[in-house]
């Protein structure tokens, strides 16, 4: 009998092939006299030699899938260890001490990574783990632990994984790495974003798929059903085939649509944007049709460096992405920092609770200098395509009209200086905090447009952490709670006459569209590779018959009698 | 023996970037290199003893060279100090 393994999928699409577990290595080491100093040493030499070389090569490959920036961690590494005061540190602790080169090696990086985590500097801190890192690459080779570096693998592969981290991700060799499976994440997890836009099919929150599978055995990721099948028998692998090709064939059909618009039968037309986070994203958002981008998320320019970016360098960023968009619109949400996502060189203040803390708007309203920076690029951007400007966690009015005073008065500011400043750049705001959904006719007569972030907007409305896995069933789009504040939010914007957008992970569920189409929802922002088949749905849909069901699912009493309506009345169309 | 002293003014000190660009530059130099910062000294062909100084804006460090090729190795530095990290 096949062995499944239930999960969330992540990201669409069948993978088959052999799994690839990446384990944390369980490294018990033990303190021993050793007699024959001298070949201790050479252990000792051996083990960092090969340490450098799986460096070096994964340092090249970095370099030329990811740019200098992300090299340079690896370069980091290699110093390490290539570093006399550790090298020769080690030596003399196993020749006076007469200690095995695995304890040596690991007393010398203890105390570094005791000096680093006892600094006073975030950043510095930060730095203890890469030095546990590095010696835990030596400490492997000293072990002959067999080490499941991602960069190695060679052959075509499902990597099996308690959770990938963006350096994971980095050393995934794509044209071998079919799909993942992981034991925790959600949708919205780091890992499941990273797997759509590297478009891999992957399933999250297993729980147990790295208990449950070993290395060689036969995997089948079900990224549509949310399934990994472990060690399936002939006729069921037969059959996942027939589904890939079945799946493939519906992406061709998919890509038909790249230039069509998305209007229903009955003539409704929205906008279908994407979400990104650098200008490389921007080859994913043409190839996939996309009407426009509905988020462009800043914190990247912000986040992996020691300083905050220029105002050039930003200027440079925004100017691509509008240019490539050709006149099309292009949201971009100011800095969305703060609480659990850290800039150490910001040096903010410890929170017990980051997520009701000083984050993005406003820490933006404290550090003006930051913000005016950021203004100041978005603005002399504004004249290369459709810039519209969002500020993100808006609470209060205060709020929307302090930015947009900071805003009015840096455009004089460029002005006075020359520079040429659109005079159409809309501002707008992202509604994800539930007193802004509520009181939405106040907000839509200060702005331009919203933008709904249902990620925030849901978590905060059930008061639930989606990450928590204790209460991560309480993380639910389709509470008819939360239906009511989107039509809430989107009744308010239309009366004004402004536009509302959506901009979470929701916006391109296929039981979310047919309902945010029936509530009138006028532009829906998701990962590149969900714009076609949302665009498929829409265009098969009428719009009259979704405001009905949109009525009937607001009136439901749970989340799940949402969800069975529009799938039983049809609105899926896949 | 050569020495040096300089005021670093980047914002972020001898952190990560310039602090690896520094040892790299050090260690082709077979002249022994010293950093000295705060009444600590350290080897500047080693980066963990680089970092572990903590150096930060404003800090006034003295880089000393002593070898065969002091000179030139103390001129690579200064370069790679003016060029990123201060005066």
């Amino acid at each position: 009998m096949t062995n499944i393994l239930k999960g969330i999928a992540a990201s669409k699409g069948i993978a088959i092939a052999k799994a690839f577990v990446l384990e944390q290595p369980d490294m018990d080491i033990e303190k021993n006299a050793v007699d024959d100093v001298e070949a201790e040493i050479n252990r000792f030499n051996e083990a960092v030699k090969k340490a450098k070389n799986e460096l070096q090569l994964i340092k090249e490959k970095t370099l030329k899938e990811m740019g200098e920036e992300q090299a340079e961690i690896f370069s980091a590494h290699l110093l390490v260890l290539d570093d006399p005061e550790i090298l020769d540190g080690v030596t003399a602790k196993i020749k006076e001490e007469q200690l095995n080169a695995e304890y040596a090696m690991k007393e010398m990086a203890d105390m570094y990574v005791t000096m680093f985590e006892g600094m006073d500097n975030e950043y510095m801190k930060e730095r203890a783990a890469d030095i546990r890192d590095v010696s835990q690459r030596v400490l492997l080779h000293l072990l002959g632990i067999e080490n499941t570096s991602l960069a190695s693998i060679q052959d075509e592969t499902v990597v099996i994984a308690e959770d990938l981290t963006p350096s994971d991700t980095a050393q995934l060799n794509l044209d071998y790495v079919l799909g993942f499976a992981a034991d925790i994440g959600g949708r919205t997890s780091h890992s499941a974003i990273m797997a759509r836009s590297m478009e891999i099919p992957a399933v999250v929150g297993t729980k147990e798929a790295t208990a449950s599978i070993s290395t060689g055995d036969t995997i089948i990721v079900d990224g549509m059903e949310g399934n990994v099948l472990i060690n399936p028998e002939e006729s069921v692998i037969e059959t996942y085939k027939e589904k890939l090709n079945d799946y493939l064939r519906q992406k061709e059909e998919w890509a038909k649509l790249v230039n069509e618009p998305s209007v229903s039968t009955d003539d409704h037309r929205v906008e279908l944007a994407a979400n990104i986070g650098t200008p490389e994203d921007m080859d994913g958002v043409l190839s996939n049709g996309a009407e426009g981008i509905g988020l462009y998320r800043t914190e990247f320019l912000y986040m992996g460096r020691n300083e905050l970016p220029k105002e050039e360098e930003q200027f440079e960023a925004y100017k691509e992405v509008l240019e490539r968009m050709e006149g099309k619109p292009v949201v971009i949400r100011t800095l969305d920092i703060g609480g659990d996502k850290e800039l150490p060189y910001l040096d903010l203040p410890k929170e017990l609770n980051p997520f009701l803390g000083f984050r993005a708007i406003r820490l933006c309203l404290e550090e003006t200098d930051m913000f005016r920076t950021q203004l100041r690029a978005l603005l002399r951007a504004s004249a290369f395509g459709t810039l519209k400007i969002m500020f993100p966690m808006v609470a209060t009015v205060e709020e929307v009209r302090e930015a947009k005073a900071i805003l009015g008065d840096v455009k004089q500011e460029l002005i006075k200086e020359g520079h040429v400043v659109s005079e159409e750049v809309e501002v707008g705001i992202m509604v994800e905090i539930p007193s802004t959904a509520v009181a939405a006719d106040i907000f839509a007569k200060e702005v331009d447009f919203f933008s709904i972030g249902t990620n925030d907007l849901i978590q905060y409305t059930l008061a639930a952490d989606r990450m928590s896995e204790k209460v991560a069933h309480l993380y639910q789009p389709y509470h008819p709670a939360i239906l009511r504040l989107i039509k809430n939010v989107i009744d308010a914007a239309h009366k004004e006459g402004k536009w509302a957008g959506m901009c979470g992970e929701m916006a391109g569920e296929e039981t979310a569209v047919p309902l945010l189409l029936g509530l009138g929802l006028d532009e829906f922002s998701m990962s590149a590779t969900s714009v076609l088949p949302a665009r498929s749905q829409i265009r098969q849909l009428s719009k009259k018959q979704a405001e009905t069901l949109a009525e009937e699912a607001i009136q439901l009493s749970t989340a799940d009698e949402v969800a069975a309506l529009v799938n039983k009345k049809g609105f899926i169309v896949s | 023996m050569q020495q040096k002293t300089f005021t670093i003014t980047n914002d972020t000190g001898i952190h990560a970037r310039p602090a690896t660009q520094l040892v790299n530059k050090a260690g082709q130099f077979s002249s022994e290199l010293t950093l000295e910062y705060n009444g600590k000294s350290v080897n500047l062909k080693s980066i963990m003893g680089v970092m572990s100084l903590g150096v930060g804006k404003g800090a006034e460090v003295t880089i000393t060279a002593e070898g065969g090729d002091e000179e030139e190795a103390m001129q690579a530095v200064e370069e790679v100090v003016k060029e990123g990290l201060g005066e």
